[in-house]
């Protein structure tokens, strides 16, 4: 199930945000979609992300896409983990398959996300296509 | 009815017929007006001054004349290196080359039906990185030079947002003005480090060259001088900067005995294979190669083979990595090259496997201890002085009294190719001239050499 606590960007990233660190990852219809993901590129630690940047990419199987920042700030920490397992999007893409965290500048562009319905019924439509 | 004369026009096909009946279907009534777009002004508004028609065997004897006036390394006794350069070539290389399977097949897209190609080119791969001490080489790239320019645009890729290159002046000219042409309008600034006495790249200067907007420092070992580089020096300074560090390569046959850029901390090794069991020849076909670390392989343009199992698990050759290519990555691809000199990049397999370890080596050996043979006997001549006293491995620069251009002229009365002019490439460097050495040349030619050029310098004296 898509968690209550996040949301969620058109592009099928979420975001976590516990105090001003927000964490960022793919949605767990995001990762069927890719299949096996093989390879995550990651920012540096310092990075400035502006809403709507290309974060890194992923590569699965099927295909390498890029990941964009759902909301901006600076990068504060990135999962080492996925370099050595990247299976981990796949098997638990809201726990520890997390890919950055960010310090959240602009708090407000969360608001202009979706939540967690919202993104449900997005994928139900997109799925429809 | 009648047939129209098949002689009329032997080498275009379209009748004039089928002209009228193509620019009617179009609704244009003449050839002409299809070259509209191009202003009058610039137009050549009469016909070409070229001689004939000509018949096939008249266009034959033409094109022989021609090619009679060049001066051909296998009826001279040549010095000539310079990115290019005369080896043994064994016999096979040439005769297994002809195989059409080989000669004939375009890039590999089926396994299923391309396992003797792929594994051929995996066998390449396995040599590059061998010889180089990196880890993944890709199938090959045009040449040299594009190789270089590809290793500066993958550099970018890994050091992102950064806007200058650092060249040492000492890498082949042509490879730096390859260089200069494909990243003329990316924005990037390129400098040029230049050397010191002994031929090898000026530290100091490199020094201040690498400011943190650096993202790539490539030198070239044996350099265009002839001259081996001090790689760790040089990977100091560019560790300093977080800059990547690429190893250019012309005398591919210097990897059977130097350590190689990888055991150095090079993160990119690029360079010219046509040592490796290829002729020179003008204008190629040659091969680029191009090894890079692991964590680099992402980034790396060009094709790569790599090695499964089928699913009965027995082994299997397949294109590999194929998400960094422009069919599948579209804009955001690393590698918008689907070409590679397979055929140049086989002669080369061939050549690798059949030399071995042991053959690589003499070839080497040879190779330097010949080129030092013919250094110490020219230094030995009162107005010759070896240009750069740095360590050598079968290239040295020669310095007369005299512009190396007469020089070389006067050689050549004897059949011998001399060198290179050095003037050619650095305008400061008249009187210098680049010799290569092979294990081709015997001690006799070698003494003659000498004894011509000596004889040479002499009649300049007088």
């Amino acid at each position: 199930m898509t968690p209550e606590d996040s949301r969620y960007a058109k592009s099928h990233e979420y975001v976590h945000i516990e105090g001003d660190i927000g964490t960022i990852g793919i949605t767990d219809y995001a990762q069927k979609e890719l299949g096996d993901v093989v390879f995550v590129e990651l920012p540096k630690v310092g990075a400035q992300l502006e809403q709507g940047d290309e974060l890194g990419s992923i590569e699965s199987v099927k295909a390498v896409s890029e990941l964009f920042a759902p909301v901006s700030g600076e990068v504060v920490e990135v999962n080492e983990a996925l370099s050595e397992k990247p299976e981990l999007v796949n098997t638990d893409p809201y726990g520890d398959g997390w890919m950055v965290k960010v310090r959240v500048s602009t708090p407000e562009e969360a608001d202009e996300l979706m939540d967690a319905e919202e993104y449900e019924e997005y994928i139900e439509k997109e799925a429809g296509k | 009815m009648t047939l129209p004369d098949p002689n009329q026009h032997r080498y275009i096909p379209n009748a004039d017929q089928d002209v009228k009946e193509m620019l009617a279907v179009i609704g244009v009534d003449s050839v002409d007006r299809l070259f509209d777009s191009i202003p009058n002004e610039v137009k050549l508004q009469r016909p070409l001054e070229i001689p004939g028609p000509w018949s096939e065997i008249e266009s034959r004897r033409w094109f022989r004349d021609l090619a009679a006036k060049n001066k051909s390394a296998v009826d001279h006794l040549s010095f000539l290196g310079g990115g290019a350069y005369a080896h043994y070539q064994p016999a096979c290389v040439d005769q297994l080359l002809l195989r059409a399977e080989f000669l004939t097949s375009y890039t590999p897209y089926q396994p299923e039906v391309s396992q003797g190609t792929l594994q051929s080119i995996f066998e390449y791969q396995t040599h590059q990185c061998l010889l180089t001490g990196l880890d993944v080489a890709n199938a090959s790239l045009y040449d040299g030079s594009t190789a270089l320019c590809e290793a500066v645009l993958l550099a970018e890729r890994v050091v992102k947002n950064r806007t200058k290159i650092v060249i040492a002046k000492s890498v082949h000219p042509q490879y730096n003005e390859t260089v200069r042409t494909y990243v003329q309008n990316l924005g990037y600034e390129i400098v040029e480090v230049g050397w010191t006495n002994d031929g090898r790249v000026d530290i100091e200067e490199l020094r201040r060259a690498c400011t943190d907007d650096v993202f790539a420092v490539a030198v070239q070992s044996p350099n265009f001088l002839g001259v081996l580089e001090d790689y760790d020096s040089i990977a100091t300074v560019a560790n300093g900067v977080g800059a990547v560090k690429i190893a250019v390569i012309t005398e591919a046959t210097s990897l059977g005995i130097l350590t190689p850029p990888g055991a150095h901390g090079f993160d990119i090794c690029v360079g010219e294979g046509q040592a490796w069991g290829v002729p020179p020849q003008f204008g190629g076909p040659y091969v680029g190669f191009m090894v890079v670390r692991d964590a680099l392989k992402r980034h790396m343009p060009g094709r790569l083979v790599g090695e499964t199992v089928d699913v009965d698990g027995r082994r299997a050759y397949v294109l590999t990595l194929a998400t960094r290519e422009q069919h599948i990555r579209r804009g955001k691809a690393t590698s918008n090259i689907c070409t590679n000199e397979a055929l140049i990049a086989l002669a080369a397999n061939i050549y690798l496997s059949l030399m071995g370890k042991e053959g690589l080596r003499e070839v080497a050996w040879q190779s330097m201890q010949k080129a030092a043979y013919l250094r110490d006997r020219l230094r030995a001549i009162s107005s010759i002085t070896i240009a750069f006293g740095g360590p050598i491995y079968n290239e040295f620069v020669v310095r007369t009294p005299f512009p190396a251009h007469e020089i070389l002229r006067d050689l050549e009365h004897d059949k011998i190719l001399g060198g290179i002019p050095l003037g050619n490439f650095y305008p400061d460097h008249k009187n210098d001239f680049l010799v290569a050495v092979t294990e081709l040349h015997s001690r006799e030619q070698l003494d003659r050499y000498v004894s011509v050029l000596s004889a040479a310098i002499s009649r300049e004296l007088r």
